[in-house]
């Protein structure tokens, strides 16, 4: 059985900065990260291949710094690591994105064998946008679920799966066919530490680089900026209120006081808020 | 970049709402979005629709009343016991077959899990753009639908535009919109479609539902007064406080996404662009610094309070009143002096 | 699960393990090395400056793709009151040269730059790892190290400690003792954001060129310790840094020092409209010479800030960590060549190399200052004062006549320290200089 986790390299983005002049991000030392969600992703498909002897071959599109992420999923214990990067994909929106990496999941298919289960995390912490997974589904014809909590049973020789996935208000216990994409909740169970034998193989293992051509990639129109329907048209720092807070005078005052002093505020600029705090605890 | 759309999109007009009907109600996002829609339509000089998917005609007829009476002008209906449950394959065949009939400019949909789910699929076939999680929908001066996003994990806003496909798809987060009025009475027309799919042909099953146990989680939302927690709390334990004085107010609590990160509070408790949206009459932060993925979850609230130590935070740019304090003092004493004022009431009534 | 075995492990990667595992590592040796952090730069601290001659002596051609922020043709150093400073200024054309001297740089980006050279020099890197235990047969020699990763240990010949100043190993086996607080500096840094034209104009720079400005005086409260300025591409890195037995003995705090430096109406100006992006606090080894611990035994040997090589007087730390870690590399793979054992009696070359090289030089002529400025605060706070005062005296055109003007510094300047008190400082200064 072969499974395939797609992982994102992400700016860690608590540390990202507008610069205070010419409003752009400053990336400048930004450190990156695995994107966390992806790890969750990635655990799960560690824990089917201890239970089922799969192989994971973890894929990325990135730039060539991405390697780093690859060495560190190939540490955790993953078999393969494919690195898919060319200067063409830049720009690209979530379209565009799933194009190629469909392409190179169809690419890995070939040359370890079709997986049977493409995993990726829920959302990505920079883009936010949860579309990727579900755009390689419809490209490579998967059956999709996403939002999935747990995987109850997976049967290769019968090609089923289980899985219980939260919807709204509720959990939906499901079964579907393979191959499959399914994107993994945050789950339970951290991802598990790498052992020396693994953390050594990591390293020097080498990563398999693909570019647009490699990858089996005709259509250069399909990825970029070009493939990309959707177009960033301008970026912002939020506009500044032009009223900050009032802030209550804090000078030689206990908590205690400070207290009092901030309901009367609150009232005297909501009196409304007063009649409904005082309607609820009379209990009406 | 181009700017010229081709021919064949051209004919598509009229801005569609995906109506997410699901366990007997619609969600209330749809509700919202409706409301949005309207005013894009009307700046359109276009009619807005909505998109009903569900099993049974007759109920879903009634369904579409709700609908109209939040602003739709007309329903397009795709009723089949295949849609009973929510799964990807018959939904998004349906929905991608009534927007290829029809050929709406601009579909909306809400950014729930089903949402989610549903968007990238349909946005994939049909080759179009798509733009999740939305804070703003407006129009441009080439009509063209401008969408307003977080990026960069919150830190900065964009706005995107899909110019040159149709149609324009966009999903927004619950609460990020105001609920548009109901006007009972008002009617619509309906058009419906068949679902040319047969259950054998879905190969996913639902085997079971199991709803929440604890349906109050998801109140959180819809709560009138919220009592959040940040990272000045500094340990998890302090998270009580929060909760403390949320009691005392009859509000909910929540945290920022720090407190989700560092395992001190379940994810459905983030407050902030990337957790709940919410619109409360009152919000108080605590120990919260106020960076922009926060700020976007709570600036629909009508009065916030910041709590903070640090003069220079943020949250103090967007909150209406402040105490530099620290917020493991104040919030206890919060708490007293509400509970204090509160129940000399209750004796006197 | 069998143990691994290597040539040499080295611990660290940070300039001095970077340093060491480059040169074994182009020799043909089988190296590893094993970083704690995330990944390499992650834990490590610096102002920074980048001293070109000490990387060249590795990397000649470094400048082709090293991330190096600006290069350096302007130093200041400022003595400081509370509203002024005094300063020496040499900047020079000559700084504008082909291959510049100094660089200032951002460290979590050239040490991940280092750190690929070294990758693709053959060594493996293993980040995330911390090491528990040095391993010793039955003689006590160290045979190799055991890590938080399960699954086995690593065995080498060679063991190069390479863990900074916060290493904990060295200490652990008895290699050395705990830094003592006298011998040790906490210092604190900020990056702040300023865009690059701002920058250029307001120290007067075109292109990639940078100005480092070094600080002492009040600002330190009257404890041992400097501040700095360097300036990057975009951005402003700014700290300061006491020993902690300074800030243990007053109340002050690091970061209080920090901001009291900031707002100091010289450095002020230079840093408004910026935005601050990063802190970062670290520790200093400087005790100096007197404070270096054993350098070597059987089966390992110690490098860099782990080794307390640091030329606090001059600001050098990163330069001794890279030739230490390099003359450690060379030794051994010398050793390695002649099939020589690794053992206390062969690594006394690297000690002698050491000695031959500037960076014991210098430790040894400074070994006296770190006791001169112990107790001798005036050179630290009165100093500066006076010199302020003697300057304002000396500048303000008044309408006293200039020897009045000389007569009245010489008596501030002796009433402040009588002439017994100054002889003895220009007795005590000439000897911890020599």
């Amino acid at each position: 059985m072969h499974i395939v986790v797609c992982i994102k390299q992400v700016p860690d983005s608590a540390q990202i900065r507008v610069h205070p002049v010419t409003n752009t991000i400053m990336r400048q030392g930004v450190p990156t990260i695995v994107n966390p969600y992806d790890l969750f992703a990635l655990e799960s498909a560690l824990e089917l291949r201890d239970k089922l002897g799969a192989e994971v071959t973890v894929l990325t599109m990135g730039p060539p710094m991405a390697e780093d992420t690859l060495r560190k999923a190939l540490g955790f214990g993953a078999d393969r690591a494919v690195l898919l990067t060319d200067r063409a994909f830049a720009g690209s929106d979530t379209l565009a994105t799933s194009f190629a990496l469909a392409q190179a999941i169809r690419r890995i298919g070939e040359e370890w064998g079709v997986p049977e289960i493409v995993f990726t995390g829920k959302q990505t912490i920079d883009g936010d946008t949860a579309q990727v997974g579900p755009g390689i589904a419809r490209r490579l014809g998967l059956n999709q679920v996403t939002y999935v909590s747990a995987i109850t049973e997976v049967d290769p020789a019968a090609g089923t799966i289980a899985l219980q996935r939260r919807a709204e208000g509720g959990v939906q216990e499901l079964t579907t066919r393979l191959p499959a994409l399914i994107t993994m909740l945050e789950g339970s169970s951290e991802v598990r530490r790498g052992s020396l034998p693994d953390a050594l193989r990591a390293a020097r293992a080498q990563i398999v680089v693909w570019n647009a051509a490699q990858s089996g990639i005709t259509d250069m129109a399909k990825t970029g900026l070009r493939g990309s329907p959707t177009v960033v048209k301008r970026v912002f720092a939020p506009p500044a209120r032009a009223e900050k807070a009032e802030l209550i005078d804090t000078t030689a005052k206990s908590h205690a006081d400070l207290a009092e002093a901030l309901i009367v505020r609150l009232y005297d600029r909501r009196p409304a808020l007063e009649t409904d705090l005082l309607r609820m605890a009379a209990g009406y | 970049m181009k700017k010229e759309l081709p021919e064949h999109f051209k004919a598509y007009r009229h801005v569609w709402v995906f109506v997410e009907y699901e366990h007997g109600a619609i969600h209330p996002v749809s509700l919202e979005l409706l409301g949005e829609g309207r005013k894009l339509a009307d700046k359109l000089g276009v009619e807005l629709a909505g998109v009903l998917l569900g099993a049974d005609r007759d109920t879903m007829i009634e369904v579409a009343a709700e609908v109209w009476e939040h602003g739709a002008d007309l329903v397009y209906m795709v009723a089949d016991p295949i849609l009973e449950h929510y799964r990807n394959e018959p939904f998004t065949q349906a929905v991608t077959d009534v927007v290829n009939t029809y050929k709406p400019e601009i579909l909306l949909l809400g950014a729930t899990v089903l949402g989610r789910d549903l968007a990238g699929s349909v946005a994939t076939t049909l080759l179009t753009g798509l733009t999740a999680d939305c804070t703003e929908l407006a129009i441009d001066d080439e009509r063209s639908l401008a969408a307003t996003r977080p990026t960069f994990g919150g830190s900065l806003l964009c706005t995107i535009h899909t110019l040159n496909y149709r149609p324009q798809m966009a999903t927004v987060r619950p609460r990020v919109l105001p609920m548009p009025p109901r006007q009972p009475g008002r009617t619509g027309r309906l058009i419906e479609r068949a679902l040319d799919m047969r259950e054998d042909d879905v190969v996913t099953k639902v085997l079971r539902f199991l709803p929440d146990r604890d349906s109050a989680k998801s109140q959180l939302a819809y709560a009138d007064i919220v009592v959040a927690g940040g990272l000045g709390l500094r340990s998890p334990e302090n998270l009580q406080l929060v909760r403390a004085l949320a009691d005392v107010l009859g509000g909910d609590w929540g945290g920022s996404r720090p407190l989700v990160q560092k395992g001190w509070m379940p994810a459905d408790r983030q407050i902030g662009q990337t957790g709940k949206t919410i619109r409360p009459k009152l919000y108080v932060a605590a120990g919260i610094s106020g960076a922009i993925q926060h700020r976007v979850g709570v600036e629909g609230a009508d009065l916030i309070i910041a709590i903070n130590t640090d003069p220079n935070a943020p949250i103090f740019d967007f909150a209406h009143l402040g105490i530099v304090a620290d917020a493991i003092e104040m919030l206890p004493a919060l708490t007293e002096a509400f509970r204090r004022r509160l129940s000399v009431n209750r004796l006197a009534g | 699960m069998t143990d691994e075995r290597f040539d040499a492990i080295v611990v660290g990667a940070g300039p001095s393990g970077n340093a060491a595992a480059y040169t074994m590592a182009k020799a043909g040796l089988n190296v590893l090395q094993l970083e704690r952090g995330e990944y390499p730069g992650s834990k490590n601290v610096q102002g920074a400056i980048l001293y070109a001659n000490a990387l060249e002596r590795l990397m000649p051609d470094f400048r082709d793709d090293a991330p190096l922020e600006r290069h350096v043709i302007e130093q200041r150093i400022w003595m400081m009151d509370d509203s002024s400073h005094t300063g020496m200024h040499y900047r020079s054309e000559m700084f504008n040269e082909d291959k510049p001297n100094r660089y200032t740089i951002i460290r979590a980006q050239f040490d991940r730059w280092f750190s690929r050279r070294v990758r693709d020099a053959g060594a493996t890197l293993l980040c995330e790892t911390t090491v528990t235990e040095l391993l010793r047969d039955t003689k006590d020699r160290v045979i190799g190290v055991r890590t938080d990763r399960h699954g086995g240990a690593l065995l080498a010949d060679i063991v190069v400690l390479a863990e900074g100043v916060n290493g904990l190993i060295g200490q652990t086996s008895g290699l050395r003792q705990e830094l003592k607080p006298k011998d040790v500096a906490l210092a604190v840094k900020e990056m702040h954001f300023l865009p690059e034209e701002v920058i250029e104009s307001r120290f007067g720079l075109r292109g990639a060129e940078g100005v480092v400005i070094e600080a002492m005086g009040t600002i330190t409260k009257g404890m041992t310790g400097t501040g700095f300025l360097y300036t990057n591409r975009e951005s402003i890195s700014i700290g300061i840094g006491c020993l902690v037995d300074d800030f243990a003995r007053t109340e002050q705090t690091p970061y209080g020092l920090l901001d009291a430096f900031k707002a100091h109406p010289s450095v002020a100006p230079l840093l408004a409209g910026s935005e601050v992006k990063e802190y970062a606090a670290h520790l200093i080894p400087e005790g100096g010479y007197n404070s270096v611990p054993k350098l070597f035994g059987d089966g390992w040997l110690v490098v860099g800030d782990a080794a307390h090589l640091v030329n606090a007087v001059h600001r050098e730390g990163s330069n001794l960590a890279m030739t230490s870690g390099r003359l450690a590399g060379e030794i051994i793979v010398r050793l390695k060549r002649t099939r020589e054992p690794c053992n206390e009696y062969n690594l006394v070359s690297y000690r002698k190399a050491l000695d031959e090289s500037f960076v014991m030089k210098d430790m040894k002529k400074y070994r006296k200052v770190p006791g001169l400025l112990h107790g001798n605060n005036q050179f630290l706070d009165l100093y500066p004062r006076l010199i302020s005062q003697a300057a304002q005296t000396w500048l303000r055109v008044d309408g006293t006549d200039k020897i009045s003007k000389e007569r009245e510094i010489m008596r501030t300047v002796r009433s402040a320290r009588g002439l017994r008190g100054l002889l003895g400082d220009v007795y005590k200064v000439a000897r911890a200089w020599r």
